[in-house]
């Protein structure tokens, strides 16, 4: 790799730009995608790569062009800077993620009870709105306030956050989606939430209830068997 | 994926600091190899490694050949386990099939 792609790769990766280094073998001729000029079927197959989340290599006309996608981190929005939150912070972030906590009660969203992660103290729905969860954004929620859960699912759910899951018991949640239902949101848009939150491990200590969601959320964005089976049964 | 990125950060640092780096990236898999396309692996001349192309099946071959690209400039895509019978030669005990791309950090 040239110094100078090694650069441009780099300032992609900081801006959080999606990008895919295209690499012809065996060769090694190399190029950074998406660029002018760039044969249609080559660009097509970068931007599937993406799309998916995929590296691999594949064939243009005669040439084997080896495709690595880098997309930004995926995001991991935690509402309630709460106990749990201190366990499934620092293991989000170990996986890789983006994480944001959010949580407008300032004695709880602390630098010292969240250190090295963003932290905004806005209302709930307001930080989700500017957060803008994407197809690679998750927002979990848990504080099992309603005042703050609530406002944020009313948002997450109205966006293509692909994992929502929201924190308290089968009755808890139960109350919360009558509240949501009241809120206008149909019985499709609620079954998005996962809730209880996080695979059913009997999870009973904080980071094993932190290591439970993630397990969901992995779950969740390598579309594992363990769902396929779940909405055949529900 | 984020894990493949975080090696060429740490490459690009090493890099940085003088070192002599190259990275292997596993471009193809088939059958049960342990880790996708895109999973890379950094080395350095200084005996410096970070990250993985299999579950340490081949690591070792690959700094070997590193050590050549590093040397003289020239990539190399290596095949590993051709046969079930040949990837326990090679160390895939797996008998998964896989393909790694070695280049410089110019």
């Amino acid at each position: 790799m040239t110094p100078e792609l090694l650069a441009e790769l780099t300032a992609a990766r900081a801006a959080k730009r999606p990008v895919v280094m295209a690499t012809r073998l065996p060769g090694g001729e190399q190029m950074l995608l998406p660029a002018e000029g760039v044969d249609a079927e080559l660009a097509a197959a970068a931007q599937r790569a993406l799309d998916r989340d995929e590296s691999g290599t594949v064939k243009i006309g005669n040439a084997d062009w080896f495709l690595h996608a880098y997309n930004p981190p995926m995001r991991l929005i935690v509402v309630g800077a709460v106990h749990i939150s201190q366990a499934l912070v620092p293991m989000a972030a170990q996986m890789g993620l983006s994480v944001v906590v959010v949580d407008p009660r300032r004695s709880f969203a602390t630098e010292e009870r969240f250190p090295n992660v963003t932290i905004m103290t806005d209302w709930t729905d307001e930080a989700i709105e500017a957060l803008a969860p994407d197809v690679r954004t998750a927002v979990v929620t848990l504080t099992h306030d309603p005042k703050l859960d609530d406002p944020a699912l009313d948002i997450a759910l109205k966006s293509p956050a692909f994992y929502i899951g929201s924190l308290g018991s089968r009755r808890t949640h139960a109350r919360r989606l009558d509240r949501l239902r009241e809120m206008g949101h149909s019985e499709e848009t609620l079954a998005r939430i996962k809730g209880p939150v996080g695979l059913d491990i009997g999870a009973v200590t904080a980071p094993e209830i932190a290591l439970s969601i993630l397990a969901e959320f992995v779950a969740a964005r390598r579309n594992a068997k363990l769902f396929a089976r779940e909405a055949k049964a529900g | 994926m984020s894990d493949s990125q975080d090696i060429l950060s740490l490459a690009t640092a090493w890099r940085s600091a003088g070192e002599q780096v190259a990275i292997a990236t596993v471009t193809e898999t088939w059958g049960s190899s342990p880790r996708p396309a895109g999973s890379q692996l950094a080395v350095t001349v200084s005996g410096k490694m970070a990250g993985s192309v299999s579950g340490g099946c081949i690591e070792g071959a690959v700094a070997e050949a590193a050590m050549k690209t590093i040397a003289n400039g020239v990539p190399q895509l290596l095949d590993f386990g051709i046969t079930d019978e040949r990837a326990w030669e090679v160390g895939l005990a797996c008998g998964g099939k896989l393909k790694v791309f070695v280049e410089k950090l110019a």
